[in-house]
């Protein structure tokens, strides 16, 4: 009899073994049922008043979609010479800002996903808001390769095969055409894989909700859900098998983002390092960003019980140990352009350390690979300011990698007679600004329709999950 | 249509307080004779599945049969375009070039696969469905918060409504309640 093991409660099992008296941090706090936990978090959707604080940062945020919607229609109007990009440093601000962005996004399927198949119970609580940053990003980094196509009604051609009226297929031979494909393939699965967790908790909202508008949305989207034994039985296997699918996957779109740069020739992306150093460099970021979410959410709604202390300090551990990888990554740049002995890659990395844009790196260096080593100590994993502060400077230090890797390159290659600077005009900061502005908008509005913890995977965290749950007697026993 | 002009039945459900009582009575359902029955619980309940003896393992071989299209559909579009539809000759190299190739099929063998599992899944579980007689019950409403709930359907041919009512009585449930249809 084969029977795709129930990883969720196996999961919970796992946690309250850990959690036992032991001086681990439980991963929900302790006094918590199944009611409880549902009334708690789906009360946040349903009956808290939507404070003036939410509608204090949704304003905000709104504010500056409408600086996306001017700098969008103003680049439409007139074309990209808006922006600063120009020979030689043709990917400016649209490039960096993609990498950055696709980057955030990849934490939270490496939370769904990879921590669901390694059996971290205590991703149970985070993993639905991170999925929902993830949509959310990958949506504003979508936003800048589309646009730096100039008119992107004219590009589709030649980034989607389609049979067109002027016969013309894409070049399947370019990393700019893969990345279209994974990016594409990681918006839908991520998609998937967020709405396939929320259909339980849609049901659970439609079923508490005591507005009319609020059952029929809840209801539609729910499709039906009833939490028959059959439909969890598939759901639980389609779950599983789609973090298995997503796993890959992530690895798979920042290795290929990391292609845009490595096939090329150009000195200081031309390198085997670049996929993994890439892929370590997003999951860094993310959870950069994850923190940087998680800290002020919990204490804002009030979610200490369900974000525990545990959940900071393993989110911290993870933070310092892919931004090791990323410093290892700093590293052999350095030194394979020494060790290549090519004139043109060791004059890249010194006009990248001592040139125009030094005190970038120098900054890119303090940011990613000096601050975070402050995380081998306990006190400061432990303490919500300092690491949201180290959160921050994170997402700062990543941002500045991708200038770094994007502008040093190209702004001094191969021939002096072509060298040239880049810097961004307003319409690139609106831009960029703007995005930031989507994404803090749609989270907003995330958190006030949407359960932002997935209560159905919760309740399998409640302690007394144990004696309710999970029967101790042998199945066979009693038959 | 129901004879006799009663309201049409399509079960009976007992709710329970604990998913324990849930599986126990589920087991003894089966025990009894009853094969056309389900089980309702907030939390997905591993023990169920023994319980009620479901074995379906369509939706493993479906994604696999998904991903496999995928990757060949993605694989072919790319030798097609490269080779037939749009041959471009860079230099004398090889419009097959397999290894560039790779990165899309990866991608598209994913798509699908991610597609089948999900639209597989809700297919096989028959949603959406904007109704269910289950939901003619008040208290089912507890089914997504913290209550159990086994249903035995009025198809089973060992169906009957006093006697399968005072089995179920028998289970420990909190309450019976009669599905209407």
């Amino acid at each position: 009899m084969t029977q795709i093991p129930d990883i969720r409660n196996s999961a919970a099992a796992q946690a309250r073994a850990t959690a036992g008296p032991g001086p681990q941090v439980p991963v929900i706090a302790p006094g918590y049922s199944f009611a409880t936990v549902t009334d708690k978090i789906s009360a946040i959707v349903l009956t808290r008043k939507t404070g003036l604080g939410w509608w204090f940062g949704f304003g905000i945020a709104f504010l500056l979609v409408n600086v996306l919607m001017i700098s969008v229609a103003y680049l439409l109007a007139v074309g990209t010479g808006v922006w600063g990009v120009n020979v030689p440093v043709g990917w400016g601000f649209a490039i960096i800002n993609f990498v950055w962005w696709i980057g955030i996004g990849h934490a939270g399927t490496l939370i769904s996903a990879i921590l669901l198949l390694f059996k971290q119970s205590w991703r149970t609580s985070i993993n639905r808001f991170a999925e929902a940053m993830t949509l959310f990003a990958v949506a504003c980094a979508a936003l800048f390769p589309i646009l730096h196509t100039g008119r992107p009604w004219l590009a589709i051609y030649w980034l989607f095969p389609y049979p067109n009226t002027m016969n013309v297929w894409p070049q399947f031979r370019s990393p700019l055409i893969w990345d279209v494909f994974a990016v594409s393939t990681y918006a839908t699965v991520s998609l998937l894989f967020w709405f396939v967790g929320l259909i339980p908790d849609l049901a659970t909202l439609r079923d508490r909700s005591e507005s009319r508008v609020g059952r029929v949305i809840y209801g539609a989207l729910a499709m039906g859900w009833r939490g028959s034994a059959h439909h969890w039985h598939r759901y639980e296997t389609a779950y599983l098998l789609l973090a298995g699918l997503a796993t890959p996957l992530v690895v798979s779109v920042h290795t290929i983002v990391s292609f845009d740069f490595a096939v090329s020739v150009i000195p200081g992306w031309h390198a085997t390092i670049f996929p993994p150093y890439f892929v370590a460099g997003a999951i860094y970021s993310g959870f950069a960003m994850v923190l940087t979410l998680a800290i002020p959410i919990r204490k804002i709604y009030g979610l200490e019980d369900f974000i525990t202390e545990r959940h900071l300090n393993n989110m911290a551990k993870i933070l310092l140990v892919t931004g090791l990888i990323v410093a290892y990554g700093y590293m052999i740049e350095a030194f394979m352009a020494w060790y290549s002995a090519n004139t043109y890659e060791i004059y890249m990395m010194r006009n990248r350390m001592t040139g125009p844009y030094g005190p970038f790196y120098l900054a890119l260096i303090l940011c990613n690979g000096v601050m975070p080593q402050l995380l081998w100590i306990k006190k400061i994993r432990t303490n919500v300011l300092f690491l949201f502060i180290i959160s921050l400077i994170v997402n700062v230090g990543m941002w500045l990698e991708r200038f770094v890797i994007v502008v040093t390159s190209l702004h001094r290659d191969f021939l002096p007679s072509s060298w040239g600077r880049y810097s961004p005009t307003v319409w690139d900061w609106g831009l960029y600004v703007g995005t930031i502005g989507l994404f803090l908008a749609l989270l907003f509005l995330f958190l006030r329709f949407l359960p932002m913890i997935s209560i159905f995977e919760m309740r399998t965290l409640v302690p007394d999950a144990e004696r309710r749950a999970l029967p101790q007697v042998d199945s066979e026993g009693t038959r | 249509m129901k004879p006799s002009g009663r309201p049409s039945v399509y079960g009976l459900m007992a709710e329970f307080e604990t998913a324990q009582g849930l599986v126990e009575a589920a087991r003894r359902a089966h025990k009894e004779g009853y094969r056309k029955m389900d089980a309702y619980s907030p939390v997905p309940i591993e023990e169920l599945h023994d319980a009620l003896h479901m074995h379906d393992e369509r939706l493993p071989k479906m994604v696999m049969i998904g991903g496999i299209l995928g990757g060949l559909g993605g694989y072919g579009l790319q030798y097609w375009v490269s080779t037939m539809a749009y041959p471009l000759n860079v230099g004398g190299r090889p419009l097959h070039s397999w290894p560039m190739f790779i990165p899309v099929t990866f991608e598209t063998t994913i798509l699908a696969a991610a597609l089948t599992a999900v639209l597989g899944m809700l297919a096989l579980n028959g949603l959406p469905q904007p109704f269910h007689p289950v939901f003619n019950v008040p208290r089912f409403a507890l089914a997504s918060r913290n209550r159990f709930f086994l249903c035995i359907e009025a198809r089973d041919p060992k169906f009957n409504v006093e006697r399968t009512r005072t089995f179920l009585e028998s289970l420990g449930s909190r309450e019976v309640t009669t599905v209407e249809d």
